[in-house]
Order: C-alpha cells, then sequence, then structure tokens
C-alpha cells in the first residue's frame, strides 16, 4: 500500500511537470520564434517588455485573455468551442511516453523519469497526432466560413499525406529496434549509437513529415496568411486562438522531443559511461536531452523563415511521390540488412 | 533592349535536374544564407533610446523665441498665418499693459497663440515670414498622441523656457546665408 501511495505521488508531481515544462517551453517558443525571425532579418524583435523583452509573452497571453471571445451567429457553436480544445488536448498528451530521462534512484525508490511506459508507444503517438487534426478540422468546419473550410480541409489531407510517410520511417526504426515501446528504442541507443547514423534517410524524411505535421512553413498551408487570412483559425479569437496557436508550438515541442527521442539517441551522450554516479548520469542526460530539443527547436524555425511555402500540388506531389516511395524503399532496404546479418 | 542592371536573369523553362527536384541542396543553401543574416549587424534603432541623427536644417516642432531680457518676440503681426499654407496657425493679438515691458518686447503681443500640429505640414514658411525672428522650427520632433485635441499646441507649449533657450543657432546661420 505504502509503495502504491509513493508511486502515485511521484507519477502525480511527474505528470504536473511535465505539464508545466510543456506549458512554459511552448509559451516562451512564441517569443523564441520572434526573436529567431528577426535576428535573421537582421531585426531585433521584441525587446520592450522587461529585459530583453523577455516578458513579451505573458503580456501576449493577457491580450488573449483579455480580448473579446467572438463566435459567429451561423457558427456550430459546441463543435466552435470543442475544437481548439481538442487541438490542445491532443498536444498535451504527446508528452506523456516520451522518456525525459534514464531511470534515476531517489530516496530509495527507482522511477522512470517518463510518465507513461506503454509498450505500444509509438502506435499511441501516431495515433493521438492523427486525432489532433480534427481539432483543425472541426473548429475549420464549424466557423462556417469558406476560408476555415479550406484551410481545415488542407489541413486534414497534408496530415494524412503525410503520416504515412512518418509511419513508414518510423516502422524501419521499429524494425531495428524490436520494439514498440518508446523507452527501449532510446535505451538501445546508449552513448553514440544513435539511430541517426543507421536511418538517415529514414529520418531525413521524418523531420520533413514532422513539419507538415505541424503545420509550420513551408508547409503552413492550413494558415497560409496570404492566401486564407489565417485558414482554420480565421474566424477565432481571443483565447480560443490562443490555444490553437499554443497547440501548435506544444506539437511542435512533441516533434522536436520525438526526433531527438527516435534518431538522436534521447537522453543518450557520448562517454556517458564515465560519469560514475548514475543520478548524476541521469540528470546530464535530461539536460542533454533538452538541449537537442531546442537545437530541433531552432532548425524548424530556421526552415521556417528561410523557405517559402509550397503550392498545394508541389506538397502533395513530394507527399505522395517523393516521400512515401522513398520511405517504402527504406524501409524494404532496412529489413533486407536485418535479415543478412542475421 | 539593353537591361538596366547586371542581375537580370533569362528565363528557360527547362525540365529540373535531380539535385533541384529533390530540393535539398537548394533548401542547404538557403539555410546557409539566413544564418549569415543571423551574425550582422541589426538594422534598427530603438527609437526613444537611440536616436538617428538630423540634419542641421530639419524641421521640426516649433519654438517661439524671446529675446536677450527674456521677453517674447512675438508681435502677433499674423504674417506666419497667412504664410502659411496649411492654415495651421492662429493667434489672438492684445496691447501690452504698463509694467509688463519684461514679457513683451513690443506694444503688441500674441495672447494666445496656436499651432494645429495635424495641419502643418512642417515647411518652415513661417520662420520665413517673420519679420521679428520669433518663431522657429527645432530639430525636436512632435510626439504622438492618443487625441485630436492634444495636437493642438498653445503658447505653454511652443514659447521657450526662460532658463533653458532652445537653441536655433544653426537656423539662424542657415536663414543668414539664404539672404
Amino acid at each position: 500500500m505504502n509503495v502504491d501511495t509513493t508511486y502515485l505521488i511521484i507519477k502525480s508531481l511527474m505528470v504536473l511537470t511535465i505539464f508545466g515544462i510543456t506549458l512554459l517551453i511552448a509559451t516562451y517558443l512564441t517569443y523564441f520564434e520572434r526573436k529567431v525571425a528577426a535576428f535573421l532579418q537582421d531585426r531585433l524583435g521584441p525587446d520592450r517588455a522587461g529585459p530583453f523583452g523577455i516578458l513579451q509573452p505573458l503580456a501576449d497571453a493577457g491580450k488573449m485573455f483579455f480580448k473579446e471571445d467572438f463566435i459567429p451567429q451561423n457558427s456550430a457553436k459546441s463543435l466552435f468551442i470543442l475544437g481548439p480544445g481538442i487541438a490542445m488536448f491532443t498536444a498535451l498528451l504527446t508528452g506523456s511516453i516520451i522518456p525525459w530521462g534514464p531511470q534515476i534512484t531517489l530516496f530509495g525508490e527507482t522511477f522512470d523519469f517518463q510518465i507513461a511506459d506503454i509498450n505500444v508507444g509509438i502506435l499511441f503517438i501516431v495515433g493521438v497526432v492523427s486525432i489532433g487534426v480534427y481539432g483543425i478540422m472541426i473548429g475549420g468546419w464549424a466557423s462556417n466560413n469558406k476560408y476555415s473550410l479550406f484551410g481545415a480541409i488542407r489541413a486534414s489531407s497534408q496530415m494524412i499525406s503525410y503520416e504515412l510517410a512518418m509511419g513508414l520511417s518510423i516502422i524501419a526504426i521499429v524494425m531495428m529496434t524490436g520494439s514498440l515501446s518508446l523507452k527501449d528504442i532510446v535505451a538501445q541507443q546508449h552513448g553514440m549509437n544513435w539511430n541517426v547514423f543507421y536511418q538517415p534517410l529514414g529520418f531525413i524524411i521524418f523531420l520533413i513529415s514532422a513539419l507538415a505535421e505541424c503545420n509550420r512553413a513551408p508547409f503552413d498551408l492550413a494558415e497560409c496568411e496570404s492566401e486564407l487570412i489565417g485558414g482554420y483559425h480565421t474566424e477565432y479569437s481571443s483565447m480560443k486562438l490562443g490555444f490553437f496557436l499554443f497547440a501548435e508550438y506544444i506539437n511542435m515541442f512533441i516533434s522536436c522531443a520525438l526526433i531527438s527521442s527516435l534518431y538522436f539517441g534521447g537522453y543518450n551522450y557520448p562517454f556517458m559511461d564515465m560519469v560514475s554516479d548514475p543520478t548524476v548520469q541521469g540528470l546530464i542526460g535530461t539536460a542533454v536531452l533538452f538541449g537537442k530539443i531546442f537545437f530541433f527547436i531552432f532548425l524548424f524555425m530556421w526552415i521556417r523563415w528561410t523557405l517559402p511555402r509550397f503550392r498545394y500540388d508541389q506538397l502533395m506531389h513530394l507527399g505522395w511521390k517523393m516521400l512515401i516511395p522513398l520511405a517504402l524503399a527504406n524501409m524494404l532496404a532496412t529489413g533486407a540488412v536485418i535479415l543478412f546479418n542475421q | 533592349m539593353k537591361p538596366l542592371t547586371n542581375r537580370a536573369k533569362q528565363v528557360v523553362n527547362k525540365e529540373m535536374t535531380f539535385s533541384e527536384k529533390i530540393y535539398l541542396p537548394a533548401v542547404l543553401g538557403g539555410l546557409k544564407t539566413t544564418m549569415s543574416h543571423f551574425f550582422k549587424k541589426q538594422a534598427t534603432i530603438r527609437y526613444p533610446e537611440e536616436v538617428r541623427p538630423f540634419s542641421d536644417v530639419f524641421r521640426g516642432k516649433h519654438v517661439l523665441k524671446r529675446d536677450e531680457n527674456g521677453a517674447e518676440r512675438c508681435t502677433a503681426c499674423g504674417l506666419c498665418a497667412v504664410a502659411c499654407p496649411a492654415e495651421a496657425i492662429t493667434m489672438v493679438a492684445a496691447e501690452r499693459e504698463k509694467g509688463e515691458e519684461n514679457l513683451y518686447r513690443e506694444e503688441k503681443y500674441a495672447e494666445t497663440y496656436e499651432i494645429n500640429m495635424l495641419r502643418c505640414i512642417f515647411c518652415g514658411m513661417c520662420e520665413e515670414a517673420c519679420p521679428k525672428e520669433a518663431i522657429f522650427l527645432t530639430t525636436e520632433i512632435t510626439p504622438a498622441n492618443y487625441d485630436r485635441s492634444n495636437f493642438i499646441y498653445g503658447k505653454d507649449k511652443l514659447v521657450e523656457d526662460v532658463n533653458h533657450r532652445t537653441d536655433i543657432t544653426t537656423r539662424q546661420a542657415h536663414k543668414n546665408l539664404a539672404k
């Protein structure tokens, strides 16, 4: 009984911590994005609210809360409210199975720095991410606005197309590891034994698909300010709009955590065996994981402020005619190599 | 036809090569270009703290000058109002009473003197027209405001402070040079 209570407390604390950290990082990603954009364009970016403008996200959040919350008269009201809720919920859900660090022993209790080690973790992530598009679809459709509908339709077809390539590139990893659990996949990449060295093509396919799944430039056809005046969230205002934008940044954070875990060893780092104390080793591992995540977040932003948006037919062409065949070939090649080595 | 610049490129509708088709080399090139800008000096001027250098003959907010004894130079002759192409200047004249010699330089003075800063086009014709060297345009900027009525500047904002004179020597030199 006593063990169970400690277990519950630790897990609840972990849930709260990850929840808080995710929200905090997503908040500051908006600031980070504006700063990166500014620096890439020879500007300074926000620097008025607090030193270096670090209070800017708080000011933005305050603004979002106090704006008028407008619901269009002819919209499907309940669905209109449900849309951003689903987007936010699914975005936050995926953080639960990422292994944020190796096993740590604290107060005589061994626990994983991971909320839930599901044995089909990867399937869970793919499933939850594909539910995420429902938020956009329902929100866009319920707005009763043709631009929103266009954005929603584009988002859903884009997500379906790129999920395939994403799933196929993950299958190659699963074949190599022999497990669907993210914990096992990360644990196998001990030291410098990272998957990216065995799956470079898979990594590139996954990276491109992740960009498309996050609805970020150059694949931001669902939002598309210049054509669809905001796309699926045209009719949204106040914190509902905030939820959509926020969910996008959380998705980006989780995608980067996934890329780091699947291809760049997660919390593993070279020469990690030289650190004798397992607790210290674990803490350094967590720091390393966050370093990797921030590198990929920067890469995502860097790409966004470099490339122009794809045309819609180019997007479909890239997804169906290039990435899926490539991912299939990658999967076959991986299978052949595994068979040959047996 | 001769091109205007040497940067013009002939457009060719050719089939894309393999390296162009997979986008990646072009993407990497683009990333390199943007990263080179990351470390460049920012073009931003952080305005209230940092001010762009102005030319000496910049025409900004007006000042009504006082003479060396601190008396107002303006005699409310109205030539500035006549010269003003935007009709931004209005004034009410009054006669100087006994004992006000230290306040006003001549027998007549402007009781009110108002410039509508929303109408003003900062052309400097008032300065040209003034026979008493009373009005000058300074290098100060007219600040923004939330209310239109606050843009009508009266004597409280225009007349220079006795103890903190506005330096307009460069403009006077310019005016004298023009003569």
